[in-house]
């Protein structure tokens, strides 16, 4: 942002401090962030070391954006209400429902422009739900939104049992079309991913609303002493959970061709597993929305190397769980180490 | 040091103006109990006003009602004469009251700039603007003659460093009326000054400042005028410099303030008592090195010194609560290993910690459980107390020291703060100690609380208990102790007994850093 611009004419703190000092008082929130960061190189570099030069290609470089645009609409959607230090369990069963609800909309008929809009609104009611469980009626958030899965999945199977395909090339066309430069491609999927993205960092970073839901994360009373609008930002993170979930379901039929009601289940936990490794504390408070690029990039980059190694996909969650500890530990120690500050 | 004193309101101000805040016939009820009963308060502009009374006496209740925290039950409230009636702390604050409180109500997780502009921030093009909240909470802070970086986290900063930066959000907006609730009892003496030279510039500029502390001496030097609340009603209002502090303990009491029984104290030319714990050369990083102390049978030693002088460190190295470097501590002449808090109380050494809520009180649970806790830990799961047992042992202890309300299933969390110290000591008495350490065990409660425990403590004494009592006033620990160990950086650099000291040659030993 614009901490580099006021550096250089900023005043001392209130004690003599080194530079690094300074930095870190200004940003030492971002250090697991950068861990995630320096994780991802080390797995590109390490993989492409190890798989003589065939990893760190356009084609898979791509691929990984492709492969888990859902994946990043949901954690981005989770990175806001985790901020506000709630959870929401039910984004994977979400996206089945939406998934497979609009399905079911376009095989009867329904024209895309409505069916599209629906399934977003369907994830956002969902959302709602939850929000305002845990809003109005002071539900812890694990339980509202675990009543939030089994809602949704119920729902998914109350539309269809089985698969249902799904052939408009409105749909398709999100995930064939593929913008090219060279050897690099993009779908209009990632680009819609990308854009959840960038549109949520402006969101969290530069609005009251964002800056409402840093403030619940770090201490709700507060944020209510101060005249924010604690209300109605808590019910509208999971509104945009919700919503996050209905457009990964969207992305998710367009990429697989197909709406299903057993599609993702125990992705959320992926989803909370990606957002963790990119440095968002599970408190609240803390963390970034470009860290949950980072994490599910770790994320998918696990997944393509042990696909690449040939190796059982039980390895990715070992991995993964291995690399949750590692963050969680480093996390609890930045956490120490404030409070010793003060 | 004092304030000269000066005119309470300007003359001007004096006949006839009208107050700049009002509060009249103010009731408002807890169910039966009315917290605050027909009481009358004024705030006129330019003065620092306190409101005293004991735990209990409405003082919270009070600042709730003008902050916009609660609604009256009656009586009205009035800015500038005109009938406001708040809804939320934030229609009190856009109205030109602000608050500042003992636990700071910021965000440690964002900026000093953002915890000072959030919420009423300047915007540029309807973004928030990081650059902008800069520039004015830098020009706000220079306006309190303060250096604080304000792109840095809120959260490294120190207790006190965070207070200013709340009182800068407070003052950011047209403050009018200033509240704030005990703000120095986590400050150092530097801080305090610095706290007090910023609320002589606010009154000077016309702030009403409502400053609630449970120290006296603070509250002669800043406070222009005192308004007396007990048991929810008004005592009365007085000029500060025209009160005795005598007389403001007696209206906060209500009644003649039950002297400290003088206990009878061993001489010097008696054979001193045997030794029950001796310390040698106890060192536990951070905070004490090269300790020595003894506990004689029955007797009471205070320990004395600045905060951070060593006092905690030395409590809990003596308990088992922290592991010990290096050092000896012996039971009765035997070495013993206190390398836990669950060894040490099986050796009848028992520890209460400065930090009642905490590591103390369980707040939720009943009055009864928190104080046969400890002793059923004791016994193990499968000795589980009768709870007719239980019930019989918590009532002994109710009544034996007096806790109020005696309502052993009330939830201990609901009892004032001298109450929950008196719970916490039932819980460590029914252990059946012989060795009591008690860090600031009256820290934060009202007189007569206090009067109370210190009695306590001395009675315990007497029947043979060995007592260690940690505290910050002085004058406390040379009444309660027999013996004074004097603790500096760390070290404890004599240990007298108290007869042979006042609060002012005591005061000297703990400041001089060398003599």
């Amino acid at each position: 942002m614009s901490a580099t611009m006021t550096q250089a004419r900023s005043m001392p703190a209130d004690r003599p401090t080194s530079r690094v000092q300074t930095f870190m008082s200004r940003h030492g929130a971002m250090t697991p962030t950068f861990a995630a960061v320096v994780i991802l190189v080390l797995l590109l570099v390490g993989a492409e070391a190890f798989l003589r030069g065939d990893f760190i290609t356009a084609r898979t470089l791509s691929a990984l954006l492709l492969d888990n645009a859902y994946l990043l609409v949901l954690a981005v959607g989770l990175t806001f209400v985790i901020l506000t230090g709630g959870i929401d369990l039910s984004v994977g069963s979400v996206m089945a429902f939406t998934g497979i609800l609009g399905a079911q909309l376009v095989a009867s008929g329904v024209p895309v422009g409505i069916a599209i809009p629906a399934m977003l609104a369907g994830g956002s009611a969902v959302g709602l739900l939850i929000g305002v469980l845990v809003q109005r009626f002071d539900v812890q958030p694990f339980i509202a939104s675990l009543a939030g899965l089994f809602l949704a999945r119920g729902l998914a199977f109350v539309v269809s049992l089985a698969s249902i395909r799904v052939e408009q090339p409105e749909i398709l066309w999100l995930q064939q079309n593929r913008i090219r430069l060279g050897e690099w491609y993009v779908t209009p999927t990632g680009i819609l991913a990308l854009a959840v993205v960038a549109g949520a960092a402006v969101v969290l970073h530069l609005t009251q609303f964002g800056r409402t839901v840093y403030a619940i994360g770090g201490n709700e009373q507060s944020a209510r002493l101060m005249g924010l609008s604690v209300a109605r930002t808590k019910v509208s993170v999971y509104v945009i959970s919700g919503f996050c979930g209905g457009l990964a379901g969207l992305l998710l039929t367009a990429y697989s061709g197909a709406g299903y009601p057993r599609n993702g289940i125990g992705t959320e936990l992926d989803a909370i597993a990606a957002v963790v490794i990119g440095g968002t504390l599970l408190t609240g408070g803390r963390g970034y929305v470009l860290g949950s690029l980072i994490g599910v990039l770790v994320f998918g980059t696990i997944k393509t190397i042990i696909s690449f190694m040939g190796a059982e996909q039980s390895w990715m969650q070992i991995i993964v769980g291995a690399l949750l500890l590692l963050f969680i530990v480093v996390q609890r120690a930045i956490v120490a180490r404030s409070v010793r500050r003060r | 040091m004092s304030v000269a004193p000066r005119p309470v309101r300007d003359n001007d101000a004096m006949d006839g103006a009208r107050p700049l805040l009002e509060l009249t016939g103010a009731t408002v009820r807890f169910g039966a109990d009315a917290a605050l009963d027909d009481v009358s308060f004024q705030m006129f502009p330019g003065e620092v006003h306190s409101l005293m009374g004991e735990n209990g006496a409405g003082k919270s209740t009070l600042i709730k009602a003008i902050t916009g925290a609660l609604a009256l039950d009656a009586g009205t409230l009035t800015l500038d004469g005109r009938r406001v009636d708040f809804a939320t702390p934030h229609d009190a604050q856009r109205a030109g009251i602000s608050s500042v409180y003992q636990e700071i109500e910021l965000l440690p997780n964002l900026s000093v700039a953002e915890n000072i502009m959030l919420g009423r921030g300047p915007r540029s093009r309807g973004a928030v603007s990081q650059r902008l909240m800069r520039a004015r909470a830098r020009e706000i802070l220079a306006e309190l003659g303060l250096e604080i970086d304000p792109a840095s986290t809120l959260g490294t900063h120190s207790v006190a460093v965070q207070q200013l930066v709340a009182i800068a959000r407070a003052i950011s907006t047209d403050v009018r009326v200033l509240v704030l609730d005990e703000p120095t009892s986590s400050l150092d003496l530097d801080e305090v000054a610095e706290l007090f030279r910023i609320i002589r510039e606010l009154r000077s500029s016309g702030v009403a400042i409502l400053f609630v502390s449970h120290f006296l001496d603070q509250v002669y030097e800043i406070c222009d005028r005192v308004t007396v609340l007990r048991d929810g009603k008004f005592v009365g209002e007085y000029v500060t410099q025209e009160l005795l502090r005598i007389d403001l303990v007696h209206k906060m009491l209500g009644r003649k303030m039950s002297d400290y029984k003088e206990r009878h104290r061993a001489s010097v030319d008696e054979p001193e008592a045997p030794v029950f714990l001796s310390a040698r050369g106890v060192d536990s990083a951070p905070g004490i090195a090269n300790a020595d102390v003894d506990l004689g049978e029955g007797e009471v030693v205070g320990v004395a010194g600045l905060l951070g002088s060593g006092r905690t460190a030395l409590a809990r190295a003596l308990t088992g609560v922290s592991h010990l470097d290096s050092g000896i501590i012996r039971i009765e002449g035997s070495a013993v290993s206190l390398d836990s808090p669950r060894r040490a109380i099986s050796l009848g050494v028992v520890y209460s910690s400065e930090n009642r809520l905490a590591e103390g009180i369980l707040g939720h649970l009943s009055v009864l459980e928190n104080i046969t806790l400890a002793v059923q830990a004791q016994r193990g799961v499968f000795r589980r107390m009768r709870p007719a047992r239980q019930r019989e042992l918590a009532q002994s202890w109710v009544e034996a020291l007096a806790i109020r309300p005696a309502d052993l299933d009330r939830p201990a969390g609901t009892l004032s703060g001298g109450n929950q110290q008196k719970v916490l000591l039932a819980r460590l008495l029914a252990l059946a100690p012989r060795v009591l350490v008690l860090d600031e065990p009256t820290r934060g409660i009202d007189v007569g609380a206090k009067v109370e425990i210190q009695n306590l403590v001395g009675e315990l004494a007497d029947n043979g208990l060995s007592v260690m009592f940690i505290s910050a006033e002085l004058e406390e620990v040379l009444r309660v102790g027999d013996r004074v160990a004097i603790l500096r950086e760390g070290r404890i650099v004599e240990t007298v007994p108290s007869s042979d000291m006042t609060v002012d040659s005591l005061l000297a030993l703990v400041a001089s850093p060398d003599e």
